[in-house]
């Protein structure tokens, strides 16, 4: 049985950058345990030459032509039509180097 | 008859000759809004203008009639939240192919239905803007994710609507409130612009109220699309065509009626009815003994499927959510939900380093081998019957704590969602006691849409339980 501690929900709160409390930890550790119980059975099914689907109807390599679609293209006004924060035509985003 | 009570054929064909106005139907329409979403909580926005966008579309297919619209379409001019605080007022500056779809065949898209938070859910409850109640049943659930939309249909608020599923989100809700939900085959409709859940799942479809209606609808919305390069190239065809040719000769599969949350209950004896319905109509009726299958290796049951669903779907959930930054549109991460944060979170988890062998690729091999089942069963049948739900509707407040609710809820359809093939919900059962509805899921092979509306079709002749169809 996989056991999913509150350390590991930690850990997967920084990697999907989702901020949670010490009880969100421990109740989402619990439900984590209670799903993969579920998820587990799946490792008793012999899957032995079996290839992974990742699409189900059959296509592959769909690509179009390498050239902007002008109806498609949003305006900079659009593209910014949602932000909370832009400054001059660009987005903001907070700082992610330190000054030394 | 009020004509907010109309179907989409009759309403048309009323418009046609004149004997109603576009203004009547509005006006009807409004006037349930009025009454009742307030209680019932079913739009979260509603377009004030819709009627002078209904009028001169008397020349288009659709003739400017109320369509209700989930709120993960987006939709230019009316503000599309998914039902999530962290889309709190965005206005999406472009247009979902099916809503452009539907505005240019003359639907206008009246509001923006409640649903689970990001579609993930099947009640309702983990909407961020409070729980839909069913139109049928106040103290009762519409289901989910599509509840809004199923509900807005029961309530006679639209004429038509839209909504999606990843598994269960249409079909499930639809039986819930007594309406008729399509879920295409992956790919016969587009996911574009359609807020991204499972997108190797996702498929939009109509909410309806007749099966008639529900292949007008999937004539607008149907087919290929340059800006979703998963939409299928096969050609669609006209499917009121051929609508109301039977089912003689078709071979029809019941299928999961033997598991022992179904059996003994009116799920399993509406399923048994409804294979008895078919073989009077001329069709051949097997029952599929899942557990007898399942011995033989041939079959994997709806429970593995809860797991290969869980897996693929959460994986997909958190990469797909991953877009929201609260930088460029909508507000940061701290604005998810407890049921977004917790599916995020676990694919996170199944994704990551170390696991995504263990748990991902698996899951998607044992998908390849569910396709196959349904290949084997396909072979022997046209057609293959089941309930979309356990249960009719379940009270309010039935989610609680349960990270599998869903899951549950959603196990006698996620295998054929795993697999990406068609299926329908009609109403097949009525409580008089409650005022509730049970479905019945008609599922085809793939790009098999024709082949399912004909026996929904059919099969809704020859029964009384949809309670738009006058005997």
């Amino acid at each position: 049985m996989t056991k999913i501690t509150s350390d590991t929900v930690k850990h997967m709160a920084t990697l999907a950058k989702i901020p949670v409390t010490k009880d969100e930890e421990e109740s989402l550790a619990k439900g984590f345990t209670e799903t993969l119980e579920v998820v587990d059975k799946l490792f008793k099914i012999d899957v032995k030459g079996v290839k992974p689907t990742h699409q189900v109807t059959g296509l592959e390599n769909i690509l179009r032509e390498d050239k902007i679609n002008e109806k498609k293209t949003l305006s900079q006004d659009e593209a910014l039509s949602n932000t909370k924060n832009k400054h001059n035509g660009y987005f903001v985003v907070d700082q992610i180097l330190a000054e030394d | 008859m009020k004509t907010n009570e109309l179907t989409l054929k009759k309403s048309i064909e009323l418009l046609d000759k004149k004997e109603i106005s576009i203004e009547d139907i509005y006006k009807d329409t409004w006037q349930v809004y009025e009454e009742k979403n307030k209680e019932l909580n079913i739009f979260l926005t509603k377009d004030k203008d819709a009627l002078i966008k209904a009028k001169n579309q008397s020349d288009k297919p659709l003739k400017g009639l109320p369509i209700a619209v989930k709120d993960n379409f987006l939709t230019v001019g009316l503000p599309t939240t998914a039902s999530s605080k962290v889309l709190d007022g965005f206005m999406p500056p472009y247009e979902s192919t099916v809503t452009k779809r539907v505005k240019e065949a003359g639907g206008v898209a009246i509001g923006k239905t409640n649903m689970d938070a990001w579609a993930h859910g099947s009640s309702t409850e983990t909407s961020d803007y409070g729980p839909t109640k069913n139109p049928r049943n106040p103290k009762f659930l519409p289901g989910g994710s599509s509840g809004g939309s199923a509900a807005a249909v029961a309530a006679d608020m639209c004429i038509a609507a839209l909504g999606s599923e990843t598994a269960g989100s249409i079909r499930q809700p639809a039986a819930w409130c007594g309406t008729v939900g399509l879920k295409p085959t992956y790919g016969r409709t587009s996911r574009y612009g359609v807020v991204a859940m499972g997108s190797s799942l996702d498929s939009p479809g109509p909410l309806t109220k007749t099966v008639e209606d529900s292949a007008m609808l999937l004539n607008i919305i149907a087919g290929h699309d340059d800006n979703d390069g998963t939409t299928s190239q096969i050609e669609t065809i006209d499917y009121e065509k051929n609508l109301k040719n039977g089912v003689k000769g078709m071979k029809i599969g019941i299928c999961y009626v033997d598991h022992p949350n179904i059996k003994g209950t009116v799920t399993e004896k509406s399923v048994i009815d409804a294979g008895h319905i078919f073989e009077k109509l001329g069709a051949q009726v097997d029952q599929i003994k899942i557990s007898e299958e399942l011995e033989k290796g041939k079959i994997l049951t709806h429970e593995h499927a809860i797991g290969v669903y869980t897996v693929v779907q959460r994986g997909e959930v958190s990469s797909n959510l991953s877009r929201y930054d609260g930088i460029r549109y909508g507000h940061d991460r701290s604005h998810f939900g407890h049921e977004a944060k917790n599916r995020i979170m676990l694919g996170t988890f199944t994704l990551s380093k170390g696991y995504a062998d263990k748990y991902y690729n698996l899951a998607q091999k044992i998908r390849g081998l569910y396709i196959e089942n349904f290949k084997e069963l396909f072979s022997k049948y046209d057609l293959l019957i089941s309930s979309p739900s356990p249960t009719m509707a379940l009270p309010l407040g039935s989610l609680g704590n349960d990270p599998m609710f869903g899951e549950l809820q959603d196990m006698l359809v996620e295998p054929s969602s795993l697999v990406g093939i068609c299926g329908i919900s009609v109403p097949s059962y009525h409580d008089g006691k409650t005022n509730l509805y049970l479905g019945l899921n008609i599922m085809g092979d793939y790009f098999q849409e024709e082949k399912i509306l004909k026996a929904a079709w059919a099969y809704e002749q020859a029964t009384s339980f949809n309670p738009w169809i006058k005997k």
